[in-house]
């Protein structure tokens, strides 16, 4: 498991391609505990960088300070809840968002790859809309939707939307034709190809896409909370910004990385459950 | 990230393909589907279902569109904001392929970068904003460092993955051929890892732009951003309309040359 620490770094970039026939990086099995421990001593030896830099002046504490004061911000704020209120409100608004995108992106998706004309009215428009920069029409959305969460939510799905869509539109297109084919040949109804061929052979792609639109939409959540207010994690950093507070802004970044490293962890263990069946994670 | 672009040719057309009839005809059909956008968001507008304060119609936001573009206002903030996304992304590509190599070449690099990787890809980089502002306040360089970091990461994944899954027998064969680390690096590993880097810079690409907006929406006296932002808190909303549309347009545009880069300088590998 931890020998493929390195491997699950990342997501985003790994187009499930072939493993290759044995990294040159060496370190496989022996190796892989002292990989771990070296790497997690790094991160210690980053945070009493930090700690002692601040303390002993090396670095303005008004620039960065002292690790420990911000986690003590940290515990106070999780005493009186303010931590969970905010942590919990932007993990809402980025996995409603989110999932909105899927729901309907998904099906967006499946159906152009069936369809012409869904195909002829959506290709376009997603190759336009994918590329774009679409925090942009955020005060589209303020005029049309207000302030409030409905807007923040509609933004969130809107910027998720593309990548999940078009993820599972190249999924499910030019799949490989002879697994549909014996199937249909033991008798199996469109549908039944559809759930039990197609979409498992489609699964990593559409995976993937979503594991890129998930960071999107935490980054457009922030976003929409520093713009709009209403707390959220963004929300109470940008005013600690604004406050020249930057405790508050640092005891924000702290806890952001924690819940992007979850929420984004997360979606990897799912991915390792539904393709348990997978060569790519059996490796 | 490739599942971008580059939909399927529309092979519908029986036309011969290289004429310019077959183009235009093809680009027009292409992308017909924004008609239909065009068309429902004027019924929309004309029907009184929605004010037209929320939905100018088009008409007016071409002209207000035309009028900040002769006027100089909309091409002087689009030069600042791209001056800014793109020394941002020139930085990151550079530091972020010289680590992303490092990584993938050099044991110690990796144990060192790897862990700063792991922890901080997953976090939204727009919650920077507030930091680079308490860093370096309110000018260019505050925007430039914002973006540089937002954009770094995904070049590094990139380098390193790309430079990771080289075929090791391509690098044995060229060092026992003679040549040095440095040469394997130069005329194997980065060949080698060239799609995957680019990969990774396009993802960059996009996060530039949207870094760029959301950082000029809450920080800045200038650039695209603040014109959307400011022309909306006006009130002034078919301008704001025509901005918004205007940066779509230069993100679409900017991926758009880059994947036609990206095309021909891996035209070598389809051969």
């Amino acid at each position: 498991m931890s020998g493929s620490a390195q491997n699950t770094a990342v997501p985003v970039g790994a187009e499930a391609k072939p493993a290759s026939p044995r990294s040159r990086l060496g370190a496989r099995r022996p190796g892989a505990f002292l990989d771990l421990g070296v790497q997690v001593g790094v991160v210690l030896a980053l945070c009493v960088a930090w700690e002692a830099g601040a303390r002993l002046g090396a670095i303005n504490p008004f620039l960065l300070p002292p690790l420990t004061d911000v986690l003590a911000r940290i515990g106070e704020d999780a005493m009186s809840g303010a931590v969970f209120v905010d942590l919990g409100l932007t993990l809402y608004r980025a996995l409603f968002g989110f999932l909105i995108a899927a729901v309907i992106g998904i099906p967006v998706g499946i159906l152009m790859s069936r369809s012409r004309i869904v195909r002829w009215f959506f290709d376009p428009l997603l190759s336009i809309g994918f590329p774009m920069p679409k925090v942009a029409f955020l005060p589209i959305f303020i005029l049309w939707f207000d302030i409030y969460d409905t807007s923040k939510v509609i933004m969130v799905a809107f910027s998720c939307f593309f990548p999940i869509a078009a993820a599972t539109y190249a999924g499910t297109t030019g799949l490989d034709k002879w697994p549909i084919w014996s199937a249909r040949s033991f008798g199996a109804k469109e549908v039944e190809i559809l759930w039990e061929v197609n979409l498992p052979m489609a699964l990593p792609q559409i995976l993937t896409g979503l594991q890129v639109a998930l960071p999107v939409g935490m980054i457009t959540t922030v976003v929409t909370e520093m713009l709009m207010g209403g707390r959220g994690i963004g929300g109470s950093m940008i005013m600690a910004g604004r406050f020249a507070d930057s405790v508050g802004v640092f005891a924000g970044i702290v806890e952001i990385v924690a819940l992007g490293f979850l929420v984004v962890k997360s979606l990897e263990l799912v991915r390792a459950r539904l393709l348990a069946w997978h060569p790519e994670t059996r490796r | 990230m490739s599942a971008a672009g580059a939909g399927p040719a529309d092979a519908a057309l029986a036309l011969p393909r290289n004429t310019l009839l077959f183009k235009l005809f093809d680009g027009v059909l292409r992308y017909s589907p924004l008609l239909v956008l065009v068309a429902v968001w004027e019924g929309l507008g004309l029907s009184g279902f929605v004010s037209r304060q929320m939905l100018p119609d088009l008409g007016t936001i071409l002209s207000e569109f035309w009028r900040m573009l002769t006027g100089g206002d909309l091409l002087y903030n689009t030069a600042r904001s791209l001056s800014r996304s793109f020394s941002g992304l020139a930085l990151a590509i550079v530091v972020g392929l010289a680590a992303g190599l490092a990584m993938a070449t050099a044991r110690p690099a990796r144990l060192l970068i790897n862990p700063v990787v792991q922890i901080f890809y997953p976090m939204p980089k727009s919650a920077l904003i507030p930091v680079v502002m308490i860093w370096l306040g309110l000018g260019d360089a505050s925007k430039v460092l914002l973006i540089f970091l937002g954009c770094l990461l995904p070049v590094v994944v990139g380098a390193y993955n790309g430079a990771r899954g080289v075929n090791p027998f391509l690098v044995w064969s060229a060092r026992s051929l003679g040549a040095g680390r440095f040469e394997v690096l130069r005329e194997v590993i980065v060949p080698a890892a060239m799609p995957e880097i680019l990969n990774g810079c396009r993802t960059a690409l996009a996060f530039s732009f949207i870094l760029m907006v959301s950082s000029e929406f809450l920080i800045a006296s200038d650039g695209v951003g603040y014109m959307i932002s400011s022309l909306g808190d006006g009130g002034i909303y078919p301008a704001m309309f025509a901005v918004i549309f205007f940066v779509a347009a230069i993100g679409f545009a900017a991926d758009r040359v880059y994947s036609v880069i990206m095309r021909r300088q891996l035209r070598w590998r389809e051969a």
